[in-house]
């Protein structure tokens, strides 16, 4: 602790390489980190960011390469030796025991002697100076299952900070954040930085990038393609170190030209399982030739107007797609709705997009394998059609590998939301539902996947594009309506708004006029 | 009825409570770590034979008591190295510990014993004696309080006694001490312990032995206090019925303890009244007294009774993601 500045970085790594089987995960890696600083470290799913942070943490040994961690060299065999030279780790999905309380889970593991109360004592006193200094204010009593995403970060830092820890990574922290949450966040690394502790951010947003680090490395293919500081560099160099090559960060798109209302939804209400009223009577049209994206936080009932709308959820009030109104008041209807016209990209593609284990063809033809075109004489299934059919789609949408023989679970994140967007566009539907489509998806493949949704909605179909990234919404869509607990916060055109505006409605602190 | 009947049904019923209760909270260290047991029935099936076989050779029940815990616990570990280590399915595990220790138990006592699948009967000290509490005898004429201290609570085996401590002991070991916190943990979610540096095997295996030794324990009550030798097949779904308890109790030490006594109470009650005879219905059969705590096993199990929430973890062999 303490601000002593000293000339050894923090964290220093000399060629660290790192394989699993034949894949190559981390090539020769060297990197140093300055005492009380933020770095960053971007790059695309798979450019072996986490494995080098995992091999920091112990989780993996490195093939070769040295560790030095304030100058000293260190070895980190497991995670226990990583916290003992005072690295603290909050992973992107947290690693809390969920119906314990936030003092249990940040003793766990790190307790004095047998017996608990002692440390709970402890603990409790600790919580208490650290959330005055740090503004990390949570209820030491409080059950974790109890608390919202941006509480459960801050006792993943308070595990950290209680094992006294003096370098910080965050994996992905923003990922499941409200904009006030992630600026709340924020303030809290600057106060630590200021503190002196080191701090190490991965991230694929490059706004965050920008916005909080003091330095950042730019990660490609297990290589380190670059390090610089942050105010020498910009999103759009960043962006294309991290690809290799050129990308549009906007998305390139005319004015829209809207038609007449296709999807026309009224009252929409839902209530779960449990009793919970989850839709609290949403209404809200979309026109042809229009993007109306749905902003908000997750979890405040977006998931559950798409499975109404792509007819897996019973609902009251109603939908009308061409002022024919559709049956939303019993489930099982997916097919329903294509034959209505409405496609629906899910934004669970792992578990309602794809079957993982399935190959490409079979994922491809599913939900429209009935259709003639992929029937035999005899009413057998055309084998022979459906991978015609995959080749061609695989060729138009560049998905790669293009094996339509391959496991849907063999493709990367890009490849396998293109399967499913290629499987719902080229049905050619009247209105596309799309549900997170860049989740997990390459900076490279984003580009991609934001050109066909703009170029479906140039041809004249709505679409209702569900997103939990503003920057996503205020790029691809022409009017946004943001949800909050259940119902329409507000809704405005999109290019005459801004991310505070939607931040604000996204954490139901201001009701506009829907 | 009357005061005696009904002190005799009690009586009764915390004879038949302990090795439930102990194969409860055996199940119960097991689950909360994340290791689901349907095997507890082996394991105390195994523990009675041992106890019965050990204590018949050597004369002495302690003797019988640890050869049954040593037993118990080998079985213990052999699930644990199939589902944790191996990381196999744990049903079938379980399963398989049962058909072990049903075959195994009769064919090793054939072959050592030659008297059918028993063994030897078993008098003097390779039987355990029931404990007299002190002043039993002094205060027994003390109306109500006498007799329940006197013929109730005193005149059980120590095993009785173990079994009943083992419940407030349970608790504080599971809610007040480091390693409760851990083994609640890893049953809920191991990788929270994985990345606070604490083996997650080791802690599962730790549990997985405590269950052993809780079913040798509960086995040796059947075989050398409850009974004067090891009979075949002679836990009689007592495993299955301690599991459909832990359910009930939500894994919880105490609930554990109310929910086993039930089941006690059940089969006391159909041994007290094998034709019990209720006034405008008629006799009772006495197929269906004897069939009611295997009909609660499986009203419990079918979930009639709330939805109990298991350990999170539990079932699943922890595998250290990428």
């Amino acid at each position: 602790m303490g601000r002593q500045e000293t000339v050894a970085p923090a964290i220093e790594l000399k060629g660290i390489s790192k394989s699993f089987g034949p894949v190559q995960a981390n090539k020769d890696i060297s990197i140093s980190v300055r005492r009380g600083s933020i770095h960053g470290i971007v790059g695309e799913n798979g450019a072996g960011k986490s494995t080098l942070m995992s091999i920091l943490y112990g989780f993996y040994k490195a093939d070769s390469g040295q560790i030095f961690i304030n100058g000293k060299q260190t070895l980190i065999p497991d995670s226990q030796a990583a916290i003992a030279a005072g690295i603290g780790m909050v992973h992107q999905h947290f690693k809390l025991v969920e119906n314990f309380t936030v003092l249990e889970n940040v003793v766990l593991g790190a307790e004095e002697g047998q017996r608990l109360g002692p440390s709970l004592a402890k603990a409790r006193a600790l919580l208490v100076e650290l959330a005055r200094e740090y503004e990390l204010e949570v209820d030491p009593d409080a059950v974790i299952e109890t608390l919202s995403v941006g509480f459960q970060q801050r006792v993943e830092i308070l595990k950290a900070l209680y094992r006294q820890a003096d370098i910080l990574i965050l994996d992905e922290p923003t990922g499941v954040l409200t904009p006030s949450e992630a600026d709340h966040l924020f303030r809290i690394l600057r106060n630590l930085r200021d503190q002196g502790k080191t701090i190490i951010m991965i991230t694929h947003k490059l706004r965050e990038i920008m916005n909080v680090t003091d330095t950042v490395s730019v990660m490609r293919r297990g290589q380190m393609t670059a390090t610089v500081h942050t105010t020498d560099t910009n999103p759009a160099e960043l962006a294309e170190l991290m690809v290799g090559r050129k990308v549009l960060l906007r998305v390139d798109k005319k004015p829209a030209v809207a038609g007449d209302v296709v999807l026309e939804v009224n009252d929409l209400r839902v209530t779960d399982s449990k009793g919970v009223v989850r839709l609290k009577g949403i209404s809200f049209q979309v026109k042809a030739g229009e993007i109306l994206g749905i902003a908000g936080v997750a979890g405040n009932g977006q998931s559950e107007l798409l499975e109404v709308l792509g007819g897996f959820g019973r609902a009251t009030g109603s939908v009308k797609v061409r002022g024919t109104a559709i049956n939303i008041a019993s489930a099982a209807q997916g097919r329903h709705r294509r034959e209505a016209g409405i496609s629906h990209v899910p934004e669970d593609r792992n578990h309602l997009g794809l079957i993982m284990d399935f190959a490409a063809w079979e994922n491809m033809a599913f939900g429209y394998h009935h259709e003639p075109k992929y029937i035999r004489a005899g009413g057998l299934m055309d084998q022979a059609a459906m991978l015609d059919d995959t080749i061609g789609k695989m060729e138009r949408f560049d998905i790669r590998p293009p094996n339509p023989r391959l496991n849907a679970q063999s493709f990367s994140g890009g490849n396998q939301q293109k399967i499913v967007l290629a499987r719902e566009i080229e049905h050619n539907p009247d209105i596309l539902l799309i549900g997170q489509p860049t989740r997990g998806v390459d900076i490279g493949a984003i580009e991609f996947i934001h050109q066909q949704i703009v170029a479906l909605r140039d041809a004249g179909k709505a679409i209702l594009l569900v997103s939990v990234e503003l920057d996503e919404i205020l790029s691809l869509t022409d009017r946004v309506a943001v949800m909050f607990d259940g119902h329409i916060a507000g809704e405005r055109i999109t290019a005459e708004t801004d991310e505070k505006e939607l931040g604000l409605l996204m954490a139901g602190m201001m009701e506009g006029a829907a | 009825m009357d005061f005696n009947t009904i002190l005799q049904i009690l009586d009764s019923t915390l004879r038949l409570t302990p090795p439930l209760l102990l194969a409860c909270l055996a199940g119960l260290y097991s689950e909360r770590a994340g290791v689901f047991d349907i095997g507890l029935e082996g394991k105390m099936l195994v523990a009675a034979f041992f106890a019965g076989a050990v204590a018949a050779v050597s004369g002495y029940a302690w003797v019988g008591l640890a050869a049954a815990i040593a037993a118990s616990t080998v079985m213990a570990l052999l699930h644990g190295f199939a589902s944790i280590t191996l990381r196999g399915n744990q049903l079938i595990s379980g399963v398989a510990i049962n058909f072990l220790a049903a075959g195994g138990t009769a064919l090793i006592g054939l072959n050592w014993f030659r008297q059918g699948t028993q063994t030897p009967q078993l008098n003097g000290s390779a039987r355990f004696s029931e404990i007299t509490l002190p002043f039993a005898d002094s205060i027994h004429s003390i109306p109500y309080l006498g007799p329940i201290y006197a013929d109730l609570l005193s005149g059980h085996w120590i095993i009785s006694y173990i079994a009943f401590l083992a419940v407030p002991f349970t608790w504080w070991l599971l809610f007040h001490t480091r390693f409760g916190l851990r083994l609640r943990a890893v049953g809920e979610n191991p990788e929270a312990v994985d990345t606070a540096g604490i083996s997650v095997i080791w802690m599962r295996y730790r549990a997985v032995i405590i269950t052993g030794i809780l079913c040798g324990i509960a086995g040796a009550y059947l075989s050398t206090c409850m009974n004067a030798g090891f009979v075949k097949n002679m836990t009689a779904g007592k495993g299955f019925i301690a599991l459909a308890a832990l359910i009930f109790a939500k894994w919880k030490p105490w609930s554990a303890m109310w929910a086993c006594l039930l089941f006690g109470f059940l089969e006391a009650i159909s041994i007290r009244f094998p034709n019990l005879e209720i006034p405008g219905i008629g006799t009772i059969p006495v197929q269906f007294m004897q069939a009611l705590p295997y009909i609660l096993t499986v009203v419990i199990l079918a979930g009639f009774v709330g939805k109990a929430i298991p350990p999170k973890a539990g079932g699943e062999a922890y595998v250290k993601e990428r």
